[in-house]
């Protein structure tokens, strides 16, 4: 968490509306602590571009502040913010070579020549780029516009760098090796970084911690682990990985556990999250890695008996599709490690899991 | 791989791959040769040939080989220093006898008139007394008849009339023509219009085309960064007037400019003027029209463009720390130069051949050489002439288009 002199930029009651009627962003508080590396994480339309866009000052808050190393920038326009963007499709200029669109910011910045060229020099090499420099970025491939892109948003030493998608034109290979590299450049530099995407292991990747956006507002902010460990909320639950989810009402509640009643099932034992009242309904969220297969008896606090609908094997691990409970989209993932139970559609099995894997969120 | 290759390279029948490609390249090549084939015909014959044509006629003209058989035979044997000799007369009076005979003298008068202003009525009296005189020798006669032909320089065009190729209308169509001797002479004063036309041509399309740039290139911007809706609207109202006809928009220009017109009156009702001002029949009034003609031209590609351009270019710029005004100029206006380029180049051509909009609302000095083609086609006759001005406006127009095409790069263009 970051303590308010390290912060960088901070988010004061921000709200945004387009049209007067719908609030894109709905009172946003976030502290943006110094050298972080902080990815907000959402679906499309859930406020987080905006919320950037903002940061950046193409798009003014409608109510609230953002701070910019404690003063704020409401009225500053973009080109005094001192923020470097790397946009989707890259925005490198067209009529300019990669050398000038690296020293753009730089002559911006009425710069001497000499260091104009020095600072050019040592970004192209730090995105490996050092031969390309005299070429146009429409001679580039992907990969490396994107790389020129990274270079051009960091070689005036901006307070911090905004990335909006940055590798969404990318084939996955491309996009794992660059998710790569940014982490390392942004490791190297210590820069503070503000990443949007909506590809939640690019999120889990790169981030120190993830801010997850949905419908205005955040969800939950953690770091990466935290946030698959211990989901605030069904929406984070079902946004960061896979899980399945079991509905329910609440019979009891225990301290951190508590009892829900799962139709035609029974009764089963969940770690209670974000439950408030006793006869409420709930979601269950399980992870199907946590999920055991053919637990010993009394072994486990929840065990149930299901039946194989659909084995898909994947390489590394097997997903086995079973009924249980009443769903017969409840997953469960087995590492393809030694001793791998052979199982055929149809085989009548039982499923278990701890009472802290399951948890009980709200019902949304 | 390779093996696979090398064994279907050389397959079953003996043909070679290469061979095969060709044939079914070779059959792709001929259907799409039939298709165009009905546009090339239209081309080749409404567009080509009489473009062809006309310049042949800027070049070729055997009025004089063909009407005056004798006189041009004759006039090989001459030196072209002192008058011809008698054998020359004669065959004059003969040819101009014919000429009578066979109602050819106005022909050949107005051909000779063309280089020799006012020689042609003598040319018809001439042959009209020579069709009473009955007997030589002719050389004393003739001079007699009329001094004219006791002039050097009527037989010096006599001579050139021996070649059915004549550069005199290219000449006259840059002021020059040809002297007593033949030799390339400055046209006299009275008689020298061409180069300003052709400079007041290129003066007024330089003027029409940046006046277009200037307006068009804002809203153009306006267009393309615009909500849809709003856009749409501004769209309607660019568009709109490209749809009525150059001859309504341009009366209408007279409409609102003439002495008592809507822009007169209502400058004299609000006291910024006393007298009306001049609007129409001067540069001012012709320029304007074309200007509103013109805008859509300039205006479309630039907007054709600009649409293209993601408003990301200058946030980038922005955010690395471009003020507003050098994002657009150093970001966002070179991208446009593409459309800039195309619409100005379309407008710059097109005014080059304007008619009827400074015919209408220019005044003498206003006119383009479109209206002395049109001039000479229609009221003069002159084909000649008519040709040669067309032909050293195309030639001009082309050069001008190579001339940008080494500067922009015609590949750079782009009409949307």
């Amino acid at each position: 968490m970051p303590d308010s002199n390290n912060t960088v930029v901070k988010f004061a009651n921000i709200q945004k509306t387009y049209d007067g009627n719908a609030l894109v962003v709905k009172n946003l508080n976030l502290d943006i602590a110094r050298g972080e590396f902080l990815t907000m994480l959402g679906p499309s339309g859930s406020g987080k571009t905006t919320t950037l866009m903002m940061l950046a000052g193409f798009e003014a808050p409608t109510q609230g502040s953002i701070l910019l190393e404690g003063r704020s920038i409401d009225n500053m326009p973009p080109h005094k913010r001192d923020i470097g963007m790397v946009f989707q499709n890259y925005a490198l200029f067209p009529h300019m070579t990669v050398e000038e669109n690296l020293a753009f910011p730089l002559k911006v910045r009425k710069l001497g020549k000499a260091e104009i060229e020095a600072r050019v020099k040592r970004a192209l090499d730090m995105v490996r780029l050092g031969a390309h420099g005299k070429r146009r970025p429409a001679q580039l491939s992907g990969g490396q516009q994107q790389r020129v892109a990274v270079a051009r948003a960091l070689v005036f030493d901006p307070k911090l760098v905004l990335m909006d998608e940055p590798l969404g034109a990318l084939d996955k290979q491309l996009r794992e090796q660059m998710q790569l590299e940014i982490k390392h450049i942004h490791q190297e530099l210590g820069v503070t970084v503000v990443y949007v995407t909506h590809d939640q292991s690019e999120a889990l990747t790169m981030s120190d911690r993830i801010a997850v956006f949905n419908d205005g507002a955040i969800q939950q902010l953690a770091a990466p682990a935290e946030l698959y460990e211990r989901p605030q909320n069904a929406f984070v639950a079902q946004f960061i990985g896979e899980n399945n989810r079991l509905q329910g009402t609440v019979l009891a509640r225990n301290g951190t556990t508590c009892k829900v009643e799962v139709p035609n099932a029974g009764n089963v034992q969940a770690l209670a999250v974000n439950v408030e009242v006793v006869g409420r309904p709930t979601v269950l969220s399980l992870r199907p890695e946590r999920v055991k297969l053919n637990p010993p008896p009394g072994s486990l606090p929840n065990i149930f008996k299901a039946q194989v609908a659909e084995v898909i094997y994947l390489g590394d691990h097997v997903r086995i599709r079973v009924s249980v409970c009443g769903h017969d989209d409840f997953v469960i993932k087995l590492p393809n490690s030694e001793g791998v139970v052979q199982l055929d559609p149809g085989t009548a099995i039982t499923i278990g899991w701890k009472t802290e894997d399951c948890r009980a969120l709200d019902a949304s | 791989m390779a093996i696979i290759a090398v064994q279907s390279a050389r397959s079953s029948n003996g043909m070679s791959l290469r061979m095969k490609l060709q044939r079914v390249e070779r059959r792709h090549k001929f259907k799409a040769f039939v298709l165009v084939l009905p546009l090339v015909l239209f081309v080749l014959i409404t567009f080509v040939f009489p473009i062809g044509r006309m310049m042949f006629s800027a070049i070729h003209d055997d009025t004089l080989l063909t009407l005056m058989p004798r006189t041009t035979a004759a006039l090989s044997a001459w030196d072209g220093k002192d008058l011809p000799d008698e054998r020359a007369y004669a065959a004059l009076a003969e040819d101009l006898k014919q000429a009578w005979a066979h109602k050819t003298t106005g022909v050949i008068a107005k051909r000779v008139n063309y280089e020799l202003a006012g020689a042609g009525s003598q040319v018809t009296s001439s042959a009209r007394k020579l069709s009473t005189l009955s007997a030589g020798p002719y050389k004393a006669a003739l001079i007699e008849i009329n001094p004219l032909w006791g002039q050097h320089d009527v037989w010096s065009l006599l001579n050139r009339g021996r070649s059915a190729y004549t550069a005199y209308y290219l000449l006259r169509s840059v002021d020059y023509q040809y002297g007593p001797d033949s030799q390339i002479v400055a046209s006299p004063p009275q008689y020298s219009v061409f180069r300003d036309v052709f400079l007041r041509t290129l003066g007024i399309s330089i003027g029409v085309t940046a006046a277009t740039l200037l307006l068009g290139f804002p809203v153009a911007y306006l267009l393309a960064t615009l909500p849809p809706q709003t856009s749409n609207l501004l769209m309607i109202m660019v568009v709109v007037p490209f749809w009525i006809s150059a001859l309504a928009r341009t009366t209408a220009w007279v409409v609102l400019l003439q002495e008592h017109g809507v822009v007169n009156d209502v400058l004299m009702a609000l006291h910024v003027i006393s007298q009306p001002a001049e609007l129409v029949y001067n540069r001012v009034g012709t320029v304007l029209a074309m200007t509103h003609i013109q805008l859509p031209f300039t205006l479309l590609p630039i907007y054709s463009v600009m649409k293209t351009i993601s408003p990301n270019y200058v946030r980038a710029a922005r955010s690395l720390g471009a003020g507003p005004f050098y994002a657009f100029w150093k970001v966002y206006f070179p991208q446009t130069l593409p459309g800039v380029a195309a619409g100005c180049l379309l407008s710059f051509i097109l005014c080059l051949g304007y008619y009827l909009t400074p015919a209408l609302v220019g005044g003498a000095n206003d006119q383009m050489v479109s209206y002395f083609v049109a001039h000479y086609t229609n009221e003069d006759l002159n084909w000649g002439m008519a040709s040669a001005l067309g032909a050293i406006l195309l030639t001009a127009t082309l050069l001008l288009y190579y001339i940008y095409n080494r500067l922009v790069g015609v590949d750079q263009l782009k009409m949307g």
